[in-house]
């Protein structure tokens, strides 16, 4: 483990490495800062600049820009009571009070410490977590990965889907469809291209990140006719206050931060859960742990309330690689889009990356204590400046997110026919965001097609045709068994609700 | 009777999965493969099965949590504008090339969404444009097509 610590130091801290992680934790903000733009827009924004690179650069500056698409979605959240990814809704509760006092500056420097700590605690757990979990993961066959795939969707679109579960299943059902277009790996027979040439190769992934992510966003900050900058320029950025804390103020954030990071980690491993929960519950659950008197703060700019959400959050999101290294399973939409790029790089992440390919591994682990460290040296002093992004017209911002995302996809295939996909995809995601029809489930699913075809393939044709393995080994079978009460209890739920309705 | 259009959409979903599992039965497979345990053919046809039955879940299920969305604040001008605009994007960066193209593009995006600071709208198309392909075409070595900037004698 040592050795491959040092492989992934050196790795993390050659010069252009570290210019990566900085311009990653950079852009991230910025983008991460602007409402209704989330981290995964972030990442999509960046995988065609990615491919020019090596896969451990590329993937250092995809971890920057999450953590600072994280980072910066408090920021908003705390100044303008605009969270720009559902992560960060619940730093929103007290940041934002904190803020209308005049402590914004404050506000900013909790965030950012707890995110530091939460964030870089979860890395250790990381640390020692991915290697051991990458051992016991050898263990895992084919039905087993294709048994967790599943529970990995339907967690997805049980816990983040707001109670659309079925319509996160439809979207399940259309990113397997839409992965499944193109030749067939093993026989090479075309599927679903009409005999056109432009679907032999299948659809490209970064197309429909960028359709479903970037592009309907912007389309739909349009079509919903919102202005997520008209807020920013009624306050003035530059009262942001002290970003200095007191000694009470640092003690209240050390009880908080090491009980939230371990909540937080522990939900961000688990598939589907991820960062707005692990805020959500953090929250809570401080506000069970606090004082009497502490706890009527809660809501009203209470700082053990701030820091928990905040901690909780990054904590999740260092959690959620956990999955991703060590099973080449993506927990959340946005380490779905992470797998994607790693796959469009050549590299199949699981439990024999740290073997075969050390170098990523541990560079992306280390990568994220030096992102935790530029996100607080440098970012914080900058909030001042860097807030004002936030009053970027969107006149400008959108017609920009539309020019990336089309060139993007442009710079990649060098035709028009990937450039008239992705603009019938954006519009039917556009449709589908408008009626709460989730997104993120489409992308786990679209990444994950591929790999559960051959899983199910495997499995499939060793047990005979049989179906019986599903339930042969009793690992596979408590996956299953997960699956099903994931499903009953969600049925059970939208049964329950509508009789209630009748009552 | 009014039906929901979330039910709509799912309805439209149960039909295209009807397609997509028909398409998913004509897939040919090799003579040797037809009675395999696994084909070509078999993820798609349970991927159809899926799609039927959570589509028709949906329908015929009542709904808990609808959606509500007010038709009357949507603004259709612009997005439908800026959907013809991006078509139109595509179609000429080929022919016309990158640079006019993406110019244009993002000056008339602009003005379509009611900017009117004609310095930025300026700044932020022509140069900002030539400035990113240099970047691209200069230090990342990305070749960019550009029959326009051939023609006039500024790319070889």
């Amino acid at each position: 483990m040592i050795e491959g610590i040092l492989i992934g130091l050196e790795t993390a801290f050659s010069l252009k490495n570290l210019m990566m992680v900085m311009i990653g934790c950079f852009a991230g903000t910025i983008i991460g800062m602007l409402p209704g733009l989330g981290p995964m827009t972030a990442i999509a924004l960046m995988i065609p600049i990615t491919y020019g690179f090596e896969p451990s650069t590329g993937l250092i500056l995809m971890a920057g820009v999450y953590y600072g698409a994280v980072f910066g979605g408090s920021t908003s959240s705390i100044l303008i009571n605009a969270p720009g990814i559902p992560g960060t809704v619940a730093t929103s509760f007290d940041g934002y009070p904190m803020a209308q006092q005049g402590k914004a500056g404050k506000a900013l420097a909790i965030a950012a410490y707890s995110s530091f700590a939460g964030g870089t605690i979860a890395a250790i757990f990381l640390l020692i977590a991915a290697p051991s979990l990458s051992k016991v993961s050898l263990a895992f066959r084919s039905p087993d990965y294709f048994g967790l795939m599943i529970l990995g969707l339907t967690a997805v679109s049980a816990f983040s889907a707001k109670g659309h579960f079925l319509k996160a299943m439809m979207m399940v059902v259309f990113g397997l469809m839409l992965a499944s277009v193109g030749q067939d790996t093993l026989s090479d027979i075309p599927r679903f291209t009409f005999q056109n040439m432009n679907l032999s190769d299948g659809i490209s992934f970064v197309l429909v990140v960028m359709a479903t992510f970037a592009m309907s966003e912007a389309l739909t900050i349009i079509f919903k006719a919102n202005d997520p900058t008209r807020v920013a320029k009624q306050i003035s950025l530059s009262q942001l206050g002290s970003i200095k804390l007191d000694k009470e103020e640092t003690k209240k954030m050390i009880t908080t931060i090491p009980r939230s990071s371990v909540l937080g980690f522990i939900i961000g491993v688990l598939p589907g859960a991820g960062s707005t929960i692990a805020s959500f519950l953090a929250y809570g659950m401080e506000r069970n742990f606090v004082n009497d008197e502490e706890k009527q703060k809660f809501g009203k700019g209470s700082i053990n309330g701030l820091a928990a959400p905040e901690t909780a959050n990054n904590a999740a999101c260092s959690g959620s690689f956990v999955p991703l290294l060590t099973l080449g399973i993506p927990g959340s939409g946005t380490t779905a889009v992470m797998l994607g790029a790693l796959l469009g790089f050549g590299i199949q992440p699981g439990p024999r990356l740290y073997q075969t390919n050390p170098e990523i591994f541990w560079s992306v682990i280390m990568s994220m204590y030096i992102g935790m460290v530029i996100l607080l040296i440098l970012n914080l002093p900058l909030i001042p400046y860097i807030a004002r992004v936030l009053a970027t017209p969107r006149t400008f911002l959108i017609p920009l997110i539309l020019f990336f995302s089309v060139t993007g996809i442009y710079l990649m295939s060098f035709n028009n026919f990937d450039i008239y996909m992705m603009i019938g995809i954006a519009v039917i995601a556009t449709i589908l965001r408008l009626y709460d029809f989730p997104m993120p489930p489409l992308i786990l699913a679209f990444v994950l097609g591929g790999l559960m075809e051959e899983n199910l393939r495997r499995s499939l044709l060793i047990s005979d045709g049989s179906w019986n393995f599903l339930y042969d080994r009793p690992l596979t079978m408590i996956i299953m068994i997960t699956i099903l009460t994931i499903i009953g209890w969600q049925i059970y739920k939208a049964f329950f609700a509508q009789n209630k309705m009748q009552v | 009777m009014k039906i929901s259009p979330s039910k709509i959409i799912s309805l439209l979903f149960f039909i295209f999965s009807g397609f997509y599992l028909y398409t998913a039965h004509q897939i040919q497979v090799f003579t040797f493969d037809e009675n395999a345990a696994f084909n070509a053919k078999t993820f798609p046809i349970y991927l159809g099965y899926a799609g039927l039955i959570f589509s028709a879940l949906y329908v015929l299920l009542p709904e808990t949590r609808p959606s509500n969305v007010d038709l009357k604040v949507l603004d259709y001008k612009k997005t439908i504008t800026l959907v013809i605009l991006m078509i139109l994007y595509g179609l000429t960066i080929l022919r016309v090339g990158y640079f006019l193209s993406t110019s244009i593009f993002l000056v008339l995006s602009y003005i379509v969404l009611g900017e009117r600071k004609w310095l930025w709208i300026f700044l932020l198309s022509f140069p900002f444009v030539a400035i990113f392909m240099y970047l691209l075409h200069g230090l990342l070595n990305i070749y960019l097509r550009d029959p326009f900037l051939q023609y006039i004698g500024i790319m070889g």
